[in-house]
């Protein structure tokens, strides 16, 4: 593995008029990983990675992709770096996929084979009818845009939330492509607003929000600074939830998260677990799927999140 | 040392089989080996790309073969607008001419532009190894291709009809270029600055109006002086009136023409390159 980052990002700003896009954001993608900017619509994820693309000039801040200032440097850049658009755009509207993939091939010394492409992606069925793009679904096209992002065998590859609008057997295909990708030796960058996408793909995710960083990780680093395990039950709806919290000790909290749906924060030991499941049966109560867990990104997530909103809130 | 590994060979692309699932099986498909092809080939395939498209549109064929010579042909064998002087003809092919210019170069170029740039082609291309010149010029080529087919078509139509043409090749070819220039720098400015749809009813409003009113099937001479003077300085009625003079006068290069054209030119081109917007 390369000791230079595929991406290095520091301190950058872009402002649309007078409010920030990205306000001050810092990030390093090492080569040959995947790197997931999770963050909800409007955190500035697009804006960044259009950035790195070249399409913007930052207001502020460097940012340098495969060691190159993608702004000036873009003639040297664009040949080695795939980029696939939000919603699958970027196509002619009369061309049919095969063409728009052939087309793209010759526009690169040693392009992928678009048949074989073509095979890999499952994208023969598309091949064989004369529909231009245009008269295609949304799914389809994003599945032709990430192959046109792949044609001309890139280093490094910036994917604007590849699988929206994917069903899921289409984003697990596209998921075990991009673990392929990984494994040739492709640096993937994506965004995504989709928190098991993160979880389940990156080996670094970075969590933004109003421009800003709040969290940067592997999926373990930042789920386990949390020292607290949660234990989660259903049963019938409004328990008498304080009996429980005296039951269990000080640190414990008990929350009913839904009607009938309840969860319990503490540091779980077996017999936290025993003095749960005694009051459940002196309330006699069957305790539904009861589970014993880590914090998933998705609670570390939505708090940070929930965190942020608070604090830039009117 | 050994030699670095063979890249992997495809398999058989028989449609019949479908393809091993078992990523491992193919470790290196998309292993990285980056880099531009050679700017002719680009230029090239970016060039035939565009034709092949615009060749199986069937609006824009309308718009650049149909409708030129179903005119050229009916206004031909019907009397519908008194030529003056000229053989009906010798009258109609010059402008058609110029039509065929003003289809291409600025009806079809504005709203297959526009909609290039409203799908995000020209944003995706604008990412890709294709430099931005590139591009353009690969643009202009396609106009002239195009051009060419329907100075063809236009051309041999108007012989089998007895058109006589006379004057000099050169000076028609500098007024077709002139001409094109004009009206891309305006097509390009209208795609880079309105939606598409509005580009696309723009066009073909403009289209028309010059169709009637530009010298290209009526002549100028049958409108007040005060408008023949204002419809003489727009592109077409420049265009139509070289090229009339050239074909049917035999006159030489008529630099009133070329000039009025290449004002437009200078201003549309201008223009396009200070406010066209690539999204």
């Amino acid at each position: 593995m390369s000791a230079v980052p595929a991406v290095e990002i520091s301190s950058l700003v872009k402002r649309y008029g007078s409010t920030a896009a990205v306000d001050g954001l810092s990030f390093q993608v090492a080569a040959g990983t995947i790197t997931a900017v999770l963050g909800p619509n409007g955190a500035g994820k697009t804006t960044t990675v259009e950035i790195c693309e070249g399409f913007r000039r930052p207001d502020d801040g460097a940012v340098r992709v495969l060691g190159l200032d993608p702004w000036r440097d873009g003639a040297a850049l664009r040949p080695r770096v795939g980029v696939m658009l939000q919603d699958g755009a970027g196509f002619y509207p009369g061309a049919r996929p095969v063409e728009l993939l052939t087309h793209l091939a010759r526009l690169h010394a040693s392009p992928l084979d678009v048949s074989m492409l073509v095979a890999r992606l499952g994208l023969e069925s598309l091949a064989r009818g004369r529909a231009p793009l245009r008269r295609l679904s949304g799914g389809e096209r994003q599945r032709v845009a990430l192959a046109a992002a792949l044609v001309g065998r890139p280093d490094l590859v910036f994917l604007d939330e590849p699988t929206a609008g994917l069903d899921p057997q289409g984003r697990r295909a596209t998921w075990q492509l991009l673990d392929e990708l990984r494994a040739a030796g492709v640096t993937v960058v994506l965004t995504t607003h989709l928190i098991d996408e993160a979880e389940r793909l990156a080996d670094h995710v970075v969590i933004i929000d109003a421009g800003r960083v709040l969290a940067e990780g592997t999926p373990q680093e930042l789920t386990s600074g949390v020292s607290d395990d949660v234990i989660r039950f259903g049963g019938p709806p409004r328990l008498d939830v304080g009996s429980l919290r005296a039951a269990l000790p000080a640190a414990a909290t008990v929350r009913e998260v839904a009607p009938g749906s309840y969860e319990v924060t503490a540091p779980v030991d077996p017999s936290l677990l025993a003095t749960l499941t005694s009051w459940c049966a002196a309330q006699d109560i069957l305790a539904e799927g009861l589970q014993v867990g880590r914090r998933s990104l998705e609670d570390v997530y939505l708090e940070l999140i929930g965190a942020s909103a608070g604090r830039t809130a009117p | 040392m050994t030699a670095p590994d063979p890249p992997p060979v495809p398999p058989p692309s028989d449609a019949s089989v479908p393809p091993p699932d078992d990523a491992s099986a193919r470790p290196s498909l998309f292993a990285p080996a980056p880099g531009a092809a050679p700017v002719g080939r680009m230029l090239l395939a970016q060039t035939l790309f565009e034709v092949r498209l615009l060749l199986r549109n069937g609006e824009q064929l309308l718009l650049t073969a149909a409708i030129p010579v179903v005119l050229l042909w009916l206004l031909t064998a019907a009397p519908v607008f008194d030529t003056g002087d000229y053989e009906r003809v010798d009258f109609l092919v010059p402008g058609i001419l110029a039509l065929c210019v003003m289809s291409t170069a600025f009806t079809s170029l504005a709203i297959s532009t526009g909609y290039e740039r409203r799908y995000g082609a020209l944003k995706r291309l604008a990412v890709s190894p294709l430099p931005r010149w590139t591009l353009l010029l690969a643009k202009a080529l396609t106009v002239l291709v195009i051009e060419a087919f329907q100075v063809v078509l236009v051309g041999g139509l108007g012989l089998a009809l007895g058109w006589r043409p006379s004057g000099s090749p050169l000076a028609v070819a500098v007024l077709l270029v002139a001409g094109t220039l004009a009206f891309a720098g305006l097509g390009l400015l209208m795609a880079g600055t309105l939606r598409a749809e509005a580009t696309l009813a723009a066009a073909n409003l403009v289209y028309l109006l010059l169709l009637v009113l530009g010298g290209v099937v009526i002549p100028l001479s049958g409108f007040p002086s005060g408008l023949r003077t204002v419809l003489e300085l727009t592109p077409a009625g420049a265009l139509a009136d070289g090229l009339r003079s050239v074909l049917a006068d035999g006159a030489g290069l008529p630099w009133g023409s070329v000039a009025v054209l290449a004002a437009w030119a200078l201003a549309g081109l201008t223009a396009a390159a200070r406010w066209f917007r690539w999204e």
